[in-house]
Order: C-alpha cells, then structure tokens, then sequence
C-alpha cells in the first residue's frame, strides 16, 4: 500500500508539474518514470525485490514468498489450498530459472488415523505440490518426494490447531 | 510383587557371601531391564475363576532370582481377565505335592483350583520345574508336568505353565510364552532416538533390535517368530528390512523411489506383502522372499496401503481410500478383484486378522475419535473395543483372545490390551517416551 500510494503521489506531482509546463510535457512524462525506475532498481540491487523469485537471495528473504517453504494441508486432503498457489508458483519459477536447484518435498500428516495410511497421505500431498512445481515449470530431476507420514510432527499437542499445522508439504531445498 | 520375604531375607543372609559377585550382577541387570515396562490392569471382570497359585518350593541350590516364577503365573493369568488368582500373602498352607493339599481349607477360601510344585536344580546347570493342577472340588489331578528349564528361562517356563493351566481350565491355548514387537521414541527434535524393541507378551524383558535417529515403523512378525519386517527411514526415505531376532542378521527387502511400507509375511514365511508407490502412487505388491521380484496386486489412483494375510493365504486385507475415505478392503492374493470389507464408520484402516480368520480388527475412526473395532467377518457384526481418542495398530494375540494396540495418554504413547470382548483391560507403560505400534509374535514353539 505505501509503496503504491508513493508512486501515485509521485505521478500527481509529476503530472502537476507537467501541466504547468505545458510545453515540455513530452520530456517530463518520459523522465519522471525514468527517474522513478532508477530510485527502483537501487533498491533491488542493494535491499532485493521481494518479488524477484529467481534471486536465491530472496529464499533468506521474509518479505519474498521464496521464503515461505511450508504448505499447510486440509484433514486427508492432499489439495493444495488457494492461499498456497502463490507461495508454490514463486518456487516454480526459482526451480525452473536455477537448473542447479534441487528441492525434497516432505510430506506430512498429522497423527489421527494409522501410520501406513498417513505415511500414503504424505506422499500424496508431496505429489501435489510437485504437481504444482512442475506445470510451471520445474524439471522431474530437480524435485524429490518423500513422506514422513506422521513421523516427524513439529507440533506434539493433542488439539486441531497443533494437527493443522502437522498437516503439511516441506519444501527443502537440497541445491540452489 | 515378592511373597515370600520372609523366606527370601533368610535365604540371602545365609548365601550372600557365597554368591559370585558376577552372578549378581546379571540379576541386577535383568531385574533393571524388567523395570522398563509396568503393567496396570484398567478394568478387570466380575465372575473371574478363582484360582490358588501355591509358591513354588524353590528347592534349586543357588539363590532364586527376585521374580520367582509363581508370581509370574498369577500376573498372566490374572492379566487374561479370566482369573482371579489369590493374593500371594492370603496364602498360608505351602503344599508343594497334591498328597500334602488339604482341599477343605482351599475349599473354605473359595479357591476352584489349585496350583502347586517345586524347582530344583541350579543357575548354572539349569532347573527343573514340577507342578501339578487340581480341581479343588472334585479334587482331581488336571495336570501333572515337569519342565526342564535352561538358566535364564525361569520366566519363560512360568509363561508356558500359564499356558498350560490357561488351556485346561478354559480349553483354549494360552498365549503368556509369546512376545511382542513394539517401536519406541525416546527424546525430541534432534535428539530423538527411534528403537524397534521385542519383549515377553507381558512386557518384561524388553531388548532393542534397532536403534536409529530416523523413524522405525510397522514391525511385523514372521510365521516361526524368528524374524522381524520393518520399516526404518535410516537412509533418509522408507526402506523394508527384514531381520534375525536371534542372529542379529539383516536384509534389506525394498528400497524403490517412493514409499516402501507395511510389510506382511504369508502365513508360509515365503512371501511378503508390501506397499509400495513405485509407480508414483501406493499399491499393495506382493515379494517372494529369496528373488528381486516385486508382483503388483493392485491398480487403482487412490492409496492401497496395509496389507495384512488372512490365516489361510487366500486374502490380503488391506486400506484403500478408493471410495474416497479409507475402508477395509480385501482381495484374493492370487490377484482379481478387491471387495470392500467394512462398511459402518467413516474411517477404517489398519485391519490385524484373526488366526481364523474369522474377525478382523481395525482403526475406526468416526467424528474425530479413533477406537478399535472388530469385525465378524461372517455376520459383519462390529463391536468397539476400546475407549480412547487416538486409538491405532490392532495386533491380535495368537489365541485370539485378546488385541494389543497403541493409544495416546497424556500425550504420551502407550500400549493397551483388550479382551476381544471388550470387557478386560491392560496398560503396559513404558517409563518414559513413546510407545507406539505393537506386534503381537504367532506363538513361538
């Protein structure tokens, strides 16, 4: 939103100034966003676009969606939810731009049911987001699954928000 | 635990000084090992028989070991639910031979039976255990048997006259001189420590086979109880072995790209049933042990997991969400078609088979609470056995008489044991982490 309401304010001045230099308009419009474009890309090359998703700087990044690796799941569902899709298609397009990149997807489940069915539910959820990764992109050879079933749990309580957050696909990257 | 101290304190301080110091140390240490497990008895029947399990007259020449064998007669088969064996300090007659019973007083303690014998030999040669089991009515000799014990058997032979007395009295085999398989975490995060553990059916005597820092899952017994199949992520994916409980040996089975799961040995011991998705999604397969070959049995998009051999071979039980959710499907192990099995509950997995194959029993889960359910598989009549909310891995006893599985206490795993009635039930507790995915051995001859 700020950065937005910057670059409106930065085109209302700039469009102010053009109309009481009537004469120079041409050069006014074409300089102002030049100008704009290069305070831009010195913010990339010292501070990184967020949204630059083959920048492997940005896997580090909090504000970039690279940084983002975990992929929450819905009870035995292995659908990836909408709110996900942006987070795998950023990983797409890293994976596809960096051949050298290599990412594990751990699939997991919560503990509920038994463990050879959740071990299955896993890889199901791993196989959806590789899914995922590969139409856009990403090559069979750079992504690997492999479920844990309920086996590693990050959360060990008893309760449906601890099970939610055990419902998941880890996106581990093994070269980039 | 210990009934007759009295005797006992008499009998160290006269052959303490004569005991080999080396000696005690594996009493010690077995004794240590013993502690691992406890068992609580959660709910017991009305009406069980009563029984008088007379100490063994220890008549061996070196010291007893501190668990003599008659409190572990009365543990099993007051454990079984179906006996009501008298305390051991309400006893006050020590008869060792039917001559020297005096049935009225027996009688007058309201006792149906009665147990009585000695031991003799020695911790190094080995002993000899005598008993004999009367009807304390009828006064009639049911039993008469000496068993000729190796050192370090003492336990195991009070296990099998268990089974002995269990059998005669009830007509069905005893299942006490059977083990079981189990797998326990100890620790978290990067310090956790996965161990595939084997113990008497009773809990005691607990020793691992396999220690790993990356999950072990789904032991399963071979036919002769001498190998174990299991699931270890020790190379960083799934992969089955199969291993020697007695030699230590250990063969890797399967470790294709995917999932490697669930391994179920034919009651022959020649095949393994697996799960494996191979082919980019989890199909049950069929491995005869001794080749590469991988037989696939099903084919379908949907995940075909856990299969378990009924007793004959004829079928393969096994979990497929084919139908959207998972439900108990079986089909013939010579291939065909898969025909639904379980039809009541949302979520039905995990199937252990009977010895006869007449019942299953399986993980039902309905509204967010997981029990064991078993099936007739005749009637398709279903009774719930068990009371938690994380419920999971039936195992049945080889007798059929009771089903083992794991459930979830206070955030901790522990194993249970239910009557197939559902009426009696046992918590074996593990001091400390979780226990987790009991295997119940076939009975081991």
């Amino acid at each position: 939103m700020n950065s937005i309401t910057k670059i409106l304010l930065t085109l209302m001045l700039v469009m102010g100034l053009a109309a009481c230099k009537k004469d120079e308009v041409k050069d006014d419009t074409t300089t102002a966003p030049v100008v704009d474009k290069t305070v831009d890309t010195a913010v990339t090359t010292n501070a990184i676009d967020p949204r630059n998703h083959v920048d492997a700087r940005n896997l580090d990044n909090p504000e970039s969606l690279l940084s983002k690796r975990v992929i929450f799941f819905d009870y035995d569902q292995s659908t990836v939810r909408p709110e996900f899709r942006p987070v795998i298609a950023a990983h797409a397009q890293f994976i596809a731009a960096n051949s050298s990149a290599n990412v594990t997807l751990e699939g997991h489940a919560d503990e509920r049911g038994s463990r050879e069915y959740n071990l299955a539910l896993g890889e199901r959820r791993g196989n959806s987001v590789n899914g995922l990764l590969s139409a856009q992109g990403a090559r069979g050879s750079q992504v690997n699954v492999v479920s844990y079933g309920e086996e590693r749990p990050i959360c060990r309580e008893t309760s449906d928000s601890c099970w939610g957050r055990n419902r998941r696909v880890e996106i581990v990257y093994t070269a980039h | 635990m210990n009934q007759y101290p009295h005797n006992q304190g008499n009998f160290f301080s006269q052959h303490l000084l004569r005991l080999c110091i080396g000696l005690l140390a594996v009493f010690l240490l077995a004794e240590n090992a013993l502690a691992k497990l406890e068992i609580e008895i959660v709910e017991g029947i009305v009406g069980a028989i009563p029984i008088a399990i007379v100490p063994l007259k220890w008549e061996a020449t070196t010291p007893p070991p501190l668990t003599l064998p008659d409190t572990v007669i009365v543990d099993d088969l007051y454990r079984s639910g179906l006996f009501n064996p008298m305390p051991p300090e309400d006893i006050i007659e020590y008869p060792t031979t039917g001559e020297d019973i005096r049935f009225a007083s027996w009688q007058a303690l309201k006792n149906d039976y009665i147990v009585v014998g000695n031991i003799t030999g020695d911790v190094v040669a080995g002993y000899e255990v005598s008993y004999e089991l009367f009807d304390v009515h009828t006064q009639e000799r049911l039993l008469a048997q000496t068993l000729p014990v190796k050192p370090g058997d003492l336990r195991y032979a009070a296990h099998r006259i268990a089974d002995a007395v269990y059998e005669r009295i009830t007509g069905t085999p005893g299942a006490f001189a059977t083990r079981i398989a189990y797998i326990t975490a100890t620790g978290t995060g990067d310090n956790i420590v996965f161990q595939l553990m084997i113990a008497d059916a009773d809990g005691f005597l607990p020793q691992a086979i396999a220690t790993s820092p990356e999950p072990l899952l789904s032991p399963a017994w071979s036919p002769d109880g001498n190998k174990l199949a299991y699931v270890s992520f020790e190379k960083g994916n799934s992969a089955i072995y199969i291993q020697n409980i007695l030699t230590g040996s250990r063969q890797l089975i399967s470790s294709f790209k995917g999932i490697n799961g669930a391994p179920s040995f034919s009651p022959d011991g020649n095949q393994l049933a697996v799960s494996l998705s191979k082919s980019g999604n989890s199909e049950i397969y069929l491995h005869q042990l001794g080749t590469q070959e991988f037989t696939r049995l099903t084919n379908h998009w949907g995940i075909d997991t856990e299969p378990v051999w009924g007793s004959n071979g004829r079928y393969i039980y096994f979990t497929s969400d084919r139908a959207g959710r998972p439900q108990i499907y079986r089909i013939l192990s010579s291939g065909g078609s898969p025909e639904r099995i379980s039809w009541e509950g949302e979520y039905n997995a995990r199937a252990s088979v009977s010895v006869d194959s007449k019942q299953i029993a399986m993980v039902q889960g309905v509204k967010n609470r997981y029990r064991i359910a078993i099936q007739d598989l005749e009637s398709n009549r279903l009774i719930v056995v068990s009371n938690g909310i994380l419920d999971e891995s039936p195992s049945f006893a080889p007798n059929g008489s009771m089903i083992l599985y794991a459930s979830k206490e206070d955030g901790k795993g522990v194993l249970l044991a239910v009557s197939v009635d559902g009426r009696v039930k046992q918590r074996l507790i593990l001091s400390e982490g979780d226990v987790r995915e009991p295997a119940w051995s076939p009975v081991i001859h």
